[in-house]
């Protein structure tokens, strides 16, 4: 934890660093006429995150924070494989929408959560990932009239049925 | 004693039975719609504004006016069962909230936002009824100084509200207010801060955004992590016995947060552009620095739910004022139901509450009724709320990062605004472990676009010189309590370092 946190103050550093650069493309002083530049407000608070993560050091060459009196690690082996396969599996579930539409999605990273992660029923985790996306299609395309992503052409003759329905 | 015969003709014409039905339908969509993760009631009037148009312009607005009051009840479903903030409005009411579900005490937690609602919606309505246009010349009478002023008191909550990291703190709010200046420079209409030059930044950073990616992403894979998957089940339940018994320790518990969230939030709603997300933050701060018990505060303290619901409550009535009295909206939704009354041949401003007694007084007379039916419909669904947080976890997780992305592309439909939330919700799960405290970031997005413009009106008012947030009789006193705010707990925190440093010594 206490390399990390240093690791993170610097990378915020950094980041702040490059907001106060990218601020600069507009003017960040006060312009006789029309007040202050429209680079002004990002430039100065970035500076202001710049000094926190100055402080922050600080804090950390001192010892004040608990994350920089430990010694341990900031993610075990349990909490290498949470960030792989809950976090892999969220950017498997957004990647897949545009491939196979919103609703294919969602029971495709439902079927994945229930049965391989929370180790649930076949039965469950197919009626599962089945109700909820035909439920969300009925919600959102039928009730609130909001038009989800289709994925590629090959899904057409499921929402074409899905459409039919509905109109 | 004219009002109140005006009222109750009101209140006579929202109770006929069309009118009647329209708030009933009108609450439970907007209950659902506010419960749900990324919607909230700008999107439910905006979907229903066209079907208003098969009924008379007085049952349309009550429609509209009673899906709002249902939405601003929903809104702290989503933050006490799911832990997710589907509005702005409602981040507040998840900082004590989730906690009290966690606790197994969700019932307690729905049922003191439930009461907190009512109550705000009620002193609003009383004050409404009485100072409509008294209310308006104040609102009339802030400028970008006092606007300015008062969203450096809000900042200055935030300082208090992040515990006791204060550099972190302040990073988390400053990264919040730039993140809100991503886009186009509101002034100037120049791109500014396209972040490597990917496009989809030209749109800005919406709230609902970092708020999803935060909430329903970043705080589920630390809960997770945490918890090495095995959450303990709070297994809640819900008797007429428990419900009646939360009902008094709500009252008991809550009374000092909810009269607080009362009136400062009515107060703030009434200011153009403020509104309701203001309101419930610098509620929940006030409820914190006034409370016997503030260490109690974002660990599942019942004021800590009332103060941020009746304020935010109280504040979506107050910002109806502004948008009838002047025909300015105070809110994004209330924007929208000042284009509607346009459309039905409407003009909102003085002359309305003289030309139009009728629709008026007829409107206001549905506030009543739908405050009291939000409150009914609300209580009755409460044991299907709970009922979802009996759930197994790894039922309710999927589902909730099911959720947060679809309510969060229906809300932007934008598939870069669906990774930028990945990208914020694993960001934060990291910043979470060295413990920076995100809820700052997630307001100061919502309000640094309302800060930004008015401190440069304000300094081109003043050709730049500052002094015109001390000088001026509102602004002054507000920028002045907003400093001490900030600086008190930096003077804590130096003088607890000095102590600790003379401590080996002695």
């Amino acid at each position: 934890m206490r390399v990390g946190e240093i690791f993170t103050a610097g990378i915020l550093a950094l980041l702040s660093i490059y907001l106060m650069w990218k601020s600069t493309e507009l003017p960040i002083g006060y312009i006789s006429g029309t007040g202050p530049g429209g680079g002004a407000w990002p430039f100065w608070l970035a500076a202001i995150m710049l000094g926190s993560c100055c402080w922050t050091a600080v804090d950390w060459w001192r010892g004040r924070t608990p994350a920089s009196r430990s010694d341990d690690p900031v993610l075990d082996s349990h909490g290498w494989r949470t960030l792989l396969f809950v976090g892999g599996g969220v950017i498997g579930f957004v990647a897949l929408i545009s491939i196979i539409s919103m609703y294919g999605a969602i029971a495709v990273f439902l079927f994945y959560y229930l049965w391989f992660l929370g180790r649930h029923s076949l039965w469950l985790s197919v009626t599962m990932s089945l109700v909820v996306p035909v439920a969300l299609f009925f919600f959102f395309e039928g009730a609130m009239r909001i038009t989800m992503p289709s994925g590629l052409p090959f899904t057409d003759p499921v929402f074409n049925f899905l459409y039919d329905v509905i109109y | 004693m004219e009002v109140l015969s005006l009222l109750g003709d009101g209140m006579l014409l929202s109770l006929q039975p069309l009118n009647l039905t329209m708030i009933l339908i009108g609450v439970t969509i907007g209950l659902f719609i506010g419960a749900m993760p990324g919607l909230g009631s700008v999107n439910g009037v905006a979907i229903l504004l066209p079907i208003t148009f098969l009924v008379p312009p007085s049952s349309a607005i009550i429609f509209l006016a009673a899906i709002y009051y249902g939405a601003m009840y929903g809104g702290a479903v989503s933050s006490i069962t799911l832990g997710i903030p589907g509005a702005s409005t409602a981040v507040a009411t998840t900082f004590d909230g989730r906690p009290l579900a966690k606790q197994g005490r969700a019932s307690l937690a729905l049922v003191t936002a439930a009461l907190a609602s009512f109550v705000g919606g009620t002193v609003a309505n009383v004050l409404f009824t009485l100072f409509a246009p008294l209310l308006a010349s104040v609102a009339l009478s802030f400028g970008p100084p006092e606007v300015f002023a008062l969203m450096l008191l809000a900042f200055a909550t935030f300082v208090g509200l992040g515990g006791d990291d204060i550099p972190k703190t302040i990073f988390s709010i400053c990264f919040g207010l730039v993140l809100g200046a991503v886009g186009f420079d509101q002034i100037s209409g120049a791109p500014r801060l396209v972040l490597f030059e990917y496009n989809g930044f030209l749109q800005g950073i919406g709230f609902l955004v970092l708020a999803i990616g935060v909430y329903g992403i970043g705080e589920m894979l630390w809960t997770i992590e945490q918890t090495r998957g095995d959450v303990t089940a709070t297994t809640p339940k819900m008797t007429i016995k428990g419900m009646a018994s939360d009902t008094k320790e709500a009252a008991k518990k809550g009374w000092k947060g909810t009269a607080i969230g009362s009136f400062l939030g009515f107060f703030v709603g009434v200011l153009p552009a403020a509104g309701a997300t203001p309101g419930s933050l610098m509620s929940y701060g006030v409820a914190k620095m006034v409370s016997r018990n503030p260490d109690e505060f974002g660990k599942g303290s019942v004021d800590g739910v009332a103060a941020p619901e009746a304020a935010n409550n109280s504040a979506s009535t107050g910002s109806m004022l502004p948008m009838l009295t002047l025909g300015i909206p105070g809110s994004p939704t209330t924007a929208i139901l000042l284009g509607g009354m346009v459309i039905w041949g409407l003009v909102p401003g003085p002359r309305l509450f003289v030309d139009e007694q009728e629709f008026v007084w007829g409107l206001i007379g549905s506030f009543y009724i739908s405050n009291v039916a939000a409150l009914l419909i609300n209580l009755a669904f409460i044991p299907v709320f709970i009922w979802m947080l009996r759930m197994p976890f790894t039922i309710l997780a999927p589902m909730i990062f099911v959720l947060s992305i679809a309510g969060g592309y229906a809300a932007t439909r934008d598939m870069f605004d669906i990774w930028l939330m990945v990208v914020f919700g694993i960001g934060a799960f990291f910043l979470r472990k060295f413990d920076y405290p995100l809820a700052p970031a997630v307001l100061a997005i919502v309000l640094g676009p309302i800060a930004e413009p008015t401190l440069r009106q304000s300094l081109l008012l003043s050709s730049g010189d500052p002094s015109i947030f001390f000088t001026r009789p509102v602004a002054g006193p507000i920028t002045i309590i907003a400093l001490i705010l900030i600086f008190l707990p930096l003077l804590k925190a130096l003088r607890r370092m000095r102590t600790s440093a003379k401590k080996p010594a002695s």
